[in-house]
């Protein structure tokens, strides 16, 4: 067997057999409480300046950011970039209750699907799990809510973001991710994905170009619901 | 793959020999170093993360067994499976067995080294199933069939001209006439060409660049997000991992992120870093349905409890190729393996013998700038002692590098003068060289060439010897 093979071998490696029992509990304890290491100082900042420092490292990765002081005005923005951006009024949208909530009748020439991207989809609206402020990075777990292809399959990505989803460290997005997606004894969902900027490849001469597979385009509509956030 | 590590000296005095391979150099030699350390700078903990990041790996190797197992069991728990390989071999008829079992035709692939290492389009080829490579970088490869050159950027060796020429080759059913005007061009092509393949694929194949025991879950980085639609489209998700790649949590894995893409590419965080568990939920609305990890030893066991055991924390991030004199001046291909650069001389004699690569060790400066920039502070320039030092003792040297090896150790005790010698010889001798039938002074490795004459290039070249024993079906 493989599997006694390549233990035994490690074990012989380390002059030992299996860990003894102490041992194991030992490193089952680790697991269990998963300690944090160093945190980087960097998104240690009041509420506001997080915020500020998420959006700025989002434009960094050349992803580009609206924020809008209420849910309401979601559908609003969505249309107006779109036009600005010469796309069409149409998209696949995620299947989430805070999207489906949005009052989209505000803008009669939008036109949605929900469910997960077809190759066809020109467009993609994302429901945002959270943000995270060290990198500019969203967290999009999968999941019927929040289809894993609408990261993937359209040249325009659009995630809309509740401000108070932000956090600072990748840490704190795991801590949410457990105490909310990971039901006691149960497994994360098949993809989690961690997204910073819109897709890249520097592989032809070394020279940096958007939109190798994924979206060429990566759009954050960030809805200020937290008032200790704003300024 | 087949190793052209004996001819490390043929295949380097042609890579110095090669202009299209020089032009590339010059353009990247001054960019990875640069943009590494713009990031670094731009977070103070770094050098305090580089430690941590060392004893998270250490302690995963103290208890590997432990860890795999946990890892395994998780990966089962999710209704994942999980492949145990010894050897390359198993692993390869494992990946064939699940691509035969789902009927599959075509399969796309996610860049991985361990693919590289196994062989496996080859194989799948053999067997009449279609591998499609899908980071921009190896689908070239694939259509030149040539290899890698390096373990993060893989074609950089290749010039505009060398894409424009393979893609009219390659893309026959396109007008002969179209023009690339700029690379945006290329790289349309390509993911036109490429989506179509993404979802025709029946088995996607990944590599993964942690595997987390706490929650059995692989984790894949990429900017391009070719990884990502190829483990979500197609009906079966293979993951290709070599045991190493264990780290026990969430949090340890993020710590080691943090590294990663700085020491890399020199950005913060990777466009995409994807975590999945098993296959998709019974309420998924995409996702595959199947979910395998082949976990490869093929030697990596025998590296534990030796000097060579630290080389299993690397984290593949390149830092050492990117720094290392030598291997900017005469590229990945003239390692002849499939890991190049200051990493790949330690690790290929551990996982291909020493008889195979005993050059490989000698091919550096000793000026310690690999060590100095690996984010899991691996001391490679030691690691590379000991093997010259296991291939002395073997008396597989030839003698005149064991009458070199003195002149070696003589600018070894004398840092200073030694540093001075191969920093003079870095940027002039390769022009010096290419004038002459053979190069007395290898740019770089003074240390290494000193007294003895490198023959100019004769007989087949590199890529056409890979080619026919690709042909052939050596893998
Ligand atoms: S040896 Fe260190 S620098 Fe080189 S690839 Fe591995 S982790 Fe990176």
């Amino acid at each position: 067997m493989s599997k006694e093979q390549i233990l035994g071998a490690i074990r012989r490696g380390l002059r030992r057999g299996p860990l003894p029992e102490d041992q194991a509990m030992a490193l089952r304890a680790r697991l269990a409480a998963h300690p944090r290491h160093l945190i980087p100082a960097r998104s240690r900042l009041p509420r506001p300046d997080q915020i500020l420092l998420f959006v700025r490292n989002l434009e960094k990765e050349f992803a580009t950011v609206a924020r809008v002081p209420e849910a309401d005005a979601v559908p609003g923005v969505v249309a107006d970039y779109l036009a600005a951006q010469n796309l069409p009024p149409s998209f696949a949208m995620a299947p989430h209750p805070e999207l489906q909530a949005l009052p989209w009748d505000s803008r009669p020439l939008l036109t949605r699907r929900e469910g997960r991207a077809e190759a066809s989809d020109q467009v993609t609206v994302q429901h945002g799990y959270a943000g995270i402020a060290e990198t500019g990075t969203l967290m999009l777990p999968g999941g019927p809510r929040r289809p894993t292809t609408l990261n993937l399959l359209s040249e325009t990505e659009i995630v809309v973001l509740r401000a108070s989803r932000v956090v600072g460290a990748y840490e704190e997005a795991f801590d949410l991710l457990r105490a909310e997606l990971v039901p006691a004894g149960g497994m994360l969902p098949r993809n989690v994905m961690l997204v910073t900027g819109p897709s890249r490849s520097a592989d032809i001469e070394s020279t940096l170009e958007l939109g190798a597979h994924g979206p060429r385009r990566l759009h954050v509509v960030l809805i200020d619901d937290d008032s200790a956030a704003l300024a | 793959m087949l190793a052209t590590s004996p001819a490390f000296k043929q295949n380097a005095a042609h890579a110095m020999a090669d202009a299209g391979l020089q032009k590339a150099l010059a353009r990247t030699r001054p960019q990875f170093p640069a943009k590494r350390a713009a990031a670094v700078a731009n977070l103070p903990e770094f050098e305090q993360l580089r430690e941590i990041g060392k004893q998270i790996k250490n302690h995963t190797l103290t208890n590997l067994d432990f860890y795999l197992e946990t890892f395994a069991a998780n990966v089962e728990r999710a209704g994942g499976h999980v492949h145990w390989c010894s050897t390359a071999d198993d692993a390869r008829a494992a990946v064939l067995n699940i691509c035969q079992q789902a009927g599959a035709r075509t399969v796309t692939k996610g860049k991985s080294m361990i693919s590289e290492e196994l062989g496996i389009n080859q194989h799948l080829e053999a067997h009449d199933i279609t591998p499609v490579e899908t980071d921009l970088g190896e689908y070239i490869l694939q259509l030149r069939d040539e290899p890698p050159s390096h373990i993060i950027a893989p074609a950089f060796h290749l010039n505009r001209e060398d894409w424009e020429a393979s893609f009219r080759k390659s893309h026959t059913d396109l007008p002969a006439d179209r023009v690339f005007h700029e690379r945006r061009d290329i790289l349309t092509e390509a993911r036109t060409r490429l989506r179509e393949k993404f979802l025709a694929a029946d088995v996607g194949i990944t590599g993964a660049n942690f595997l987390i025991a706490e929650t059995g879950t692989s984790v894949i980085v990429t900017n391009e997000g070719n990884g990502d639609l190829t483990q979500t489209l197609p009906r079966v998700h293979i993951v290709l991992a070599s045991i190493e790649k264990t780290v026990p949590t969430l949090e340890d894995t993020i710590s080691l992120l943090r590294l990663l893409a700085r020491s890399a590419t020199g950005q913060d965080f990777s466009v995409y870093t994807t975590f999945s568990t098993g296959p998709r939920r019974a309420d998924d609305v995409d996702g595959p349905a199947e979910y395998h990890v082949i976990l490869l030893d093929n030697g990596r066991s025998a590296m534990m409890g030796t000097e060579f055991q630290d080389m299993l924390r690397c984290i593949r991030c390149a830092a050492c190729l990117n720094h290392c004199p030598v291997y900017s001046t005469v590229g990945g291909h003239s390692y002849g393996w499939v890991y190049p650069g200051p990493m790949g001389s330690v690790l290929t004699p551990a996982l291909i013998g020493v008889d195979q690569s005993a050059l490989l060790p000698n091919a550096s400066t000793f000026c310690g700038k690999c060590e100095s920039v690996c984010p899991m502070k691996i001391p490679l320039p030691g690691m590379m002692r000991h093997w010259r030092e296991k291939e002395f003792e073997r008396h597989l040297t030839p003698a005149t590098v064991r009458s070199g090896l003195a002149v070696w150790a003589w600018f070894a005790r004398r840092p200073a003068v030694y540093r001075l010698a191969t920093r003079a010889g870095m940027w002039t001798l390769g022009l010096l060289g290419r004038k002459k039938g053979k190069f007395t002074k290898l740019p770089l490795a003074g240390g290494w060439t000193e007294g003895r004459d490198l023959p100019a290039p004769e007989g087949e070249t590199f890529f056409a010897r890979y080619a026919r024993e690709q042909r052939a079906g050596r893998a």
